[in-house]
């Protein structure tokens, strides 16, 4: 409550003409009793399903179907987490997950970063336009590719490898982080190439000397994006991939759910594992996290 | 073009040959084979066979299973994206009134998001399990016997919305943004010209968030027809069809049963599908969207 509605409260008061309902800080109150109920209760209706993540991933098998529903089970079968490890190849599919993670953020953010330098800071003919082709493709569902793609990776032998999955994203990570990546670029001050130049830089002395090291933030959140996106993808690993040693975690659960319909207590374990990295991520990088999230959900 | 200017140019080319190459690589050659193979017979083992319209006629003439895809994403879309924008900016109002605990309300709501979307979709599964699940166990503790959800044709969909309901997080992450970034000198105006807590947030908080509102709402829709991971894992498209989202169709075409032309074609309608509703909310938007300087100059 700042100080000029104490003083418009006052005024009301002693004038008498506000009725008390109206009143600014009787409102405040009331609205802050109305406020914290309504956001507690939210915070439970989301939180609730991931304490059942939780609590089922500990149960043993003779208390998953107990109603009514034991939160704190007893005993504490700790040992489902390493029975998912024993029971499916959790390990490779971590392994599989992380080789394309990886290479998909190398290839995402060193390519994003160099395109969206080029958009950014220098002067070409026809550069509005590529990039307004560029904005125009967010809009571009990827089922329209799809098939075509799909073929063309048929044709060189590349189904059934890491390779339809990492080496596109060598090709500027996508629209959304090109963008990112651009904006922030925009906002350096083009004297420091002026001055880098005079000094002899050339364009990608530049990028590499002067742009690049300022923009760790940026790469940051495209890197946590790139994470997020990969760890957790599922359409494109279905398609590409056929062999049991060559899933991610995503097919790899996915099929251990069809083996496993009635075993929630491992299958909760197993997603929540999978969840682990990007839960830890989020506390880690938390300020990256957020940047990224309401940047590419503001500035369209 | 002086000299430097010309190398600049070139360098600028150079700079963006990654996104120019995977444009057509990725893109543009894509969208024309698919457009070629929407056109065709194709099965992968043969080479595509040109049949006109054949696979648009047989979509919109003898496929019923189109209709029902195209139905279920409709209602999936047209429910769940103004729903979840709705929540998201509810919620993030009410945190954007000086709340305290702020951190840990955003993480809060913000969490159901990092579960993987497969993690997710299971947990989910298990959640809306008829007898065991904590859904209906929640539900009984007020007396009411809860739905077969993912069992039951009825059901299966909104059960479908509610787990999609379980992400506003995103979203309403960026309106609290969008909402700390109105200047407060608006506000204050606003308040000079006495103007109350209703008529400020009609005439300062909604205009100035329209614009986030309408590409969040643009986002929604291109995504939202999109939906694939959850009526996959959870419901297979069943029961009866009731959660049979048109990706699901595509993929099946073209995944089970090889018929890549007719998957092309279905591809290609999506893609018209969602560029016309962006079309419409773009078009609509010069009636609700709030530009910042754009008031002025015009008209």
């Amino acid at each position: 409550m700042g100080q000029g509605a104490v003083a418009v409260g006052k005024v009301a008061v002693r004038r008498g003409t506000v009725p008390f309902l109206a009143r600014r800080s009787v409102r405040n109150v009331l609205f802050k009793l109305v406020i914290y109920p309504v956001l507690i209760a939210g915070s439970i209706v989301m939180l609730m399903p991931l304490a059942w993540l939780v609590s089922s991933s500990l149960k043993p098998s003779g208390l998953i179907f107990v109603v009514p529903p034991q939160w704190i089970p007893k005993p504490i079968a700790w040992e489902n987490y390493r029975k998912v490890w024993e029971l499916i190849p959790f390990a490779l599919y971590t392994r599989n997950t992380l080789i394309i993670t990886i290479g998909s953020i190398i290839g995402g953010v060193s390519s994003a970063t160099l395109v969206a330098f080029g958009f950014a800071r220098l002067r070409f003919p026809g550069r509005d336009v590529l990039f307004l082709v560029l904005l125009s493709t967010i809009m571009i569902p990827e089922q329209v590719t799809l098939i075509p793609t799909y073929v063309l990776f048929r044709l060189i032998g590349w189904l059934d490898t890491f390779y339809p999955l990492i080496v596109p994203t060598f090709f500027g990570g996508g629209a959304f982080s090109i963008f990112l990546v651009r904006q922030f670029f925009m906002r350096l001050p083009l004297e420091l190439d002026d001055a880098a130049r005079i000094d002899g830089c050339g364009s990608f002395g530049i990028f590499f000397r002067i742009l690049l090291p300022q923009a760790r933030p940026v790469l940051g959140v495209l890197a946590i994006f790139s994470f997020m996106g990969n760890w957790n993808g599922f359409f494109l690993p279905l398609i590409y991939l056929n062999s049991p040693e060559k899933y991610t975690l995503s097919i790899g659960i996915n099929l251990f759910r069809g083996t496993q319909f009635a075993a929630w207590n491992l299958l909760m374990a197993a997603s929540l594992m999978m969840a682990l990295p990007c839960i830890v991520l989020y506390f880690v990088a938390q300020r990256y996290f957020i940047q990224g999230i309401v940047f590419t959900g503001i500035k369209g | 073009m002086s000299p430097t200017e010309r190398r600049e140019a070139i360098e600028g080319y150079i700079a963006i040959s990654p996104w120019i190459l995977g444009f057509f690589i990725w893109t543009l050659g894509p969208i024309l084979a698919s457009l070629y193979f929407s056109l065709t017979d194709f099965e992968v083992v043969k080479p595509p066979v040109f049949i006109g319209l054949g696979n648009f006629r047989r979509m919109f003439f003898g496929d019923r299973l189109f209709w029902q895809s195209l139905k279920v994403t409709a209602t999936y879309v047209f429910v769940s994206v103004p729903l979840g924008i709705t929540l998201a900016f509810a919620v993030a109002l009410l945190m954007n009134q000086k709340v305290k605990f702020l951190g840990f309300f955003r993480t809060a709501y913000y969490m159901p998001n990092l579960v993987p979307a497969v993690g997710s979709a299971i947990l989910w599964i298990w959640i809306f399990n008829p007898e065991f699940g904590l859904l209906n166990n929640f539900l009984a503790n007020f007396g009411i016997k809860g739905p077969m959800w993912l069992a039951h044709s009825k059901w299966a969909l909104p059960a479908l919305i509610i787990m999609s309901l379980w992400g506003v997080g995103g979203g309403m992450l960026i309106y609290l943004a969008g909402l700390q970034g109105i200047p407060t000198d608006l506000y204050e105006a606003a308040e000079v010209d006495g103007a109350g807590v209703a008529a400020r947030f009609w005439h300062v908080t909604v205009p100035q968030m329209t614009p986030v509102l309408f590409f969040n709402l643009v986002m929604g829709i291109i995504g939202s027809f999109q939906v694939f991971t959850a009526g996959y894992i959870m419901t297979g498209g069943g029961p009866r069809y009731a959660t049979y989202f048109y990706v699901l169709h595509l993929y099946y075409n073209a995944f089970h049963y090889f018929r890549m032309g007719h998957a092309s074609a279905l591809a290609w309608v999506l893609g018209i599908i969602i560029l016309f509703f962006t079309l419409l909310v773009f078009r609509s938007s010069a009636a609700w969207v709030y530009y910042e300087g754009e008031l002025r100059g015009r008209r």
